[in-house]
């Protein structure tokens, strides 16, 4: 339990960290984001929304800065993250919340295919190694240096616009389903995200493959495993102790892959026009809502924190050394 | 130093370094590089990018900026790759793209490599409360989320004005340096207590001398794994930004410009495949080359790995008994001496109780 304490500790230090980002970037650059963002939009912008910009930003307020950060903090604890300049009446909060749902439930379900398909993959290459299963290296290679928002686009070129197998774009038909847990809105959800899972399951599948692989190889010559061989053990039997006890780095640099899953996830759902923070960040960055912007900066932070804090303790459960620390 | 999950995570990586050879191997460690095909396959391609880098924007036939009355046009005998919808050869600006590309690809991963030896030798190699902090803000740049956080920049850097190559390289690498000085705190952790380096301290070296001297050198493969690394990181991350169209679209051709270009101009939607397919492919081949390399380097450091590079039917070209990988035992095959540099008469099969007794 020390090492999940210790960790909670690293998540808050971290979340703190991003949280000042987020409030010095804006002070850092030159200019006047005000000006600029009201600058680009129709003159009958509310003087209401450009003052709760300019205490947003902190510029020409009396407060120093140091005041203008407390303030930021309060503004933040309450769960206030200021109004959108793209959708003006609606504030921060409300644009990401309806989205967040949506890419939370696909890039999961997608990275949880994934991690599980690509380690046993892994764990199979390992083993056969020198058949004709080592040739899934080179191919997953290639998949993984392609760029994710171009695989989308070929896949949606093939699917979608030649054959028309699945929809291209969106979340659900919103003209005939509700949302709900009803049977045909989740069909149609299912449906609608194939090729996106397909998309992030394809690009990210080799870095758990290649990692999966290189440890089960250094796993196989433990003694341990020779034993379990030596006993005749069921060679099902033998793979799982190995595997067990290579997946760990696997599950521990979660960290590291999800920043990339993250990167990618957003640009698939972009091309896909999926109905998640991607998109609602693609279009802040095109009508420059820099409130929209900081916000699901924020917003992705705290959800990939969560996500390793979940690893951490899937973590704990599978290995024992852990637990016994305690 | 805390034992934090990543430390575990890292002890298996350290060890390969181990089992090098010593210093007095050094020249058949070097014959043994060109073996595998995959890094020169990867050198190759990468050559013909830097090339292209290099040259393209010579040898574009037209102005890549230049706007002519025309719409959309398919592929011609004038235009390679047809036109876009403000009748720009995309020809052209696939050719000029190249140099954005790769300059601020490598600019970043040259950065951030030296961010990461800087944070993560030092963390390394002096320990205590240093090392707790580097490591630290090392783990929180590796999970903060990078492109969110670049586009949070990315969109309050002055727009209109082109945005300087060597400003995105180095916000690039402030958000890429973070793994490789993981890896390399890790490796400088078990050099620190070899006896080579501890003569050197007894022998009243400064710690600076140690460091790039003594550690460093032996550093190098890793050093180099951890700047590929990046350089791909970078490209991926640039073209995510250009894609996006947080960088300023208009000032340089990057193919991930082009691609904003191209998703701006409907050209999934409509089919206009010789538009975004191109910039596309060669991300994917640029990204394939650093790939392959870093496989080939993976390989020259870890040399369980290499074994079963060998397919069934090599071993038998080469004279090589017929090997089934064992249980225990990871089969290493050499070939005869006279095919390599000759410097050393190995038997055929090597267990790695014995690899592990070479150093």
């Amino acid at each position: 339990m020390r090492l999940l304490v210790r960790r909670l500790f690293f998540y808050a230090v971290t979340a703190f960290i991003a949280v000042t980002l987020d409030f010095f970037i804006p002070h850092w650059v030159p200019g006047d984001p005000v000006q600029a963002a009201i600058a680009s939009r129709a003159a009958s912008f509310p003087p209401r929304a450009t003052a709760s910009l300019y205490a947003q930003f902190g510029i020409d307020t009396h407060a120093g800065l140091w005041g203008q950060y407390a303030h930021y903090w309060n503004m933040l604890l309450h769960g206030d993250l200021g109004l959108s300049l793209s959708q003006y009446p609606a504030t921060v909060t409300t644009v990401i919340r309806s989205a967040l749902f949506w890419t939370i439930i696909m890039v999961g379900v997608a990275t949880i295919i994934s991690f599980v398909l690509g380690t046993v993959i892994g764990t199979l290459v390992a083993w056969r190694r020198g058949s004709w299963m080592d040739g899934v290296l080179p191919v997953s290679t290639f998949f993984q240096a392609m760029p994710y928002f171009f695989l989308a686009t070929v896949l949606l070129l093939f699917f979608s616009t030649d054959v028309h197998w699945f929809p291209d774009h969106g979340g659900y038909q919103f003209e005939t389903h509700t949302i709900g847990l009803n049977a045909p809105f989740l069909w149609d959800a299912i449906r609608h995200s194939i090729l996106p899972v397909l998309t992030i399951v394809g690009a990210s599948l080799a870095g758990w493959i290649l990692g999966m692989r290189n440890m089960m190889i250094t796993v196989r010559d433990e003694d341990y495993v020779l034993l379990a061989e030596a006993e005749v053990l069921p060679t099902s039997r033998v793979i799982w102790y190995a595997a067990r006890n290579a997946v760990l780095p696997s599950v521990s640099s979660f960290a590291l892959a999800l920043s990339f899953v993250v990167t990618g996830s957003l640009l698939t759902e972009i091309v896909f026009s999926y109905p998640g923070i991607g998109n609602v960040l693609y279009n802040a960055v095109l009508g420059e809502d820099y409130p929209l912007v900081q916000g699901i900066f924020l917003i992705i932070t705290f959800v990939v924190l969560g996500a390793n804090l979940l690893a951490d303790v899937v973590y704990v459960f599978l290995d024992p050394r852990t637990r016994q620390e305690a | 130093m805390t034992a934090s999950v990543s430390d575990m995570a890292e002890a298996p990586q350290a060890r390969p370094s181990d089992a090098k050879p010593p210093a007095g191997h050094k020249k058949s460690r070097a014959a043994r590089l060109p073996r595998s095909g995959k890094i020169w396959l990867g050198i190759g391609l990468l050559a013909l990018f830097i090339a292209w880098a290099i040259f393209g924007p010579w040898l574009a036939p037209f102005d890549p900026g230049q706007i002519v009355p025309a719409t959309t046009q398919r592929p011609s005998a004038h235009h390679w790759l047809g036109q876009t919808q403000l009748g720009q050869d995309i020809w052209s600006q696939l050719l000029a793209g190249a140099r954005p590309t790769l300059v601020v690809s490598f600019l970043a991963g040259a950065i951030a490599t030296v961010l990461s030896i800087v944070i993560g030798i030092t963390a390394g190699y002096v320990g205590g409360w240093i090392d707790d902090v580097l490591s630290m803000l090392a783990n929180v740049f590796l999970v903060l989320p990078a492109l969110p956080l670049l586009i949070v920049v990315g969109s309050f850097l002055p727009k209109g004005k082109s945005t300087s190559t060597l400003l995105i390289g180095v916000v690039i690498a402030l958000t890429g340096w973070a793994w490789g000085a993981r890896v390399l705190r890790a490796q400088s952790l078990s050099l620190r207590n070899r006896d080579f380096v501890e003569a050197a301290r007894i022998s009243g070296e400064r710690t600076w001398r140690v460091i790039i001297f003594e550690i460093v050198p032996n550093l190098v493969a890793v050093l180099a794994a951890s700047f590929v690394f990046t350089v791909l990181y970078a490209i991926g991350t640039y073209v995510a930004l250009g894609f996006l169209g947080v960088l300023d679209p208009a000032t340089n051709w990057s193919w991930g410009s082009i691609l904003y270009d191209a998703t701006q101009g409907q050209a999934v939607a409509s089919g206009l495949w010789w538009w975004y397919v191109p910039p596309g492919l060669a991300i994917a081949l640029l990204g394939t080359s650093l790939a392959l390399i870093n496989f080939g380097i993976d390989e020259f450091i870890n040399p369980r790995l290499r074994a079963a590079g060998i397919s069934r039917k090599t071993a038998r070209m080469i004279g090589a008994p017929r090997l089934r990988p064992q249980l225990g035992f990871t089969p290493v095959v050499r070939r005869p001496a006279s095919a390599t540099s000759g410097s050393h008469e190995a038997p055929d099969v090597v267990t790695t109780s014995q690899i592990g007794d070479q150093a």
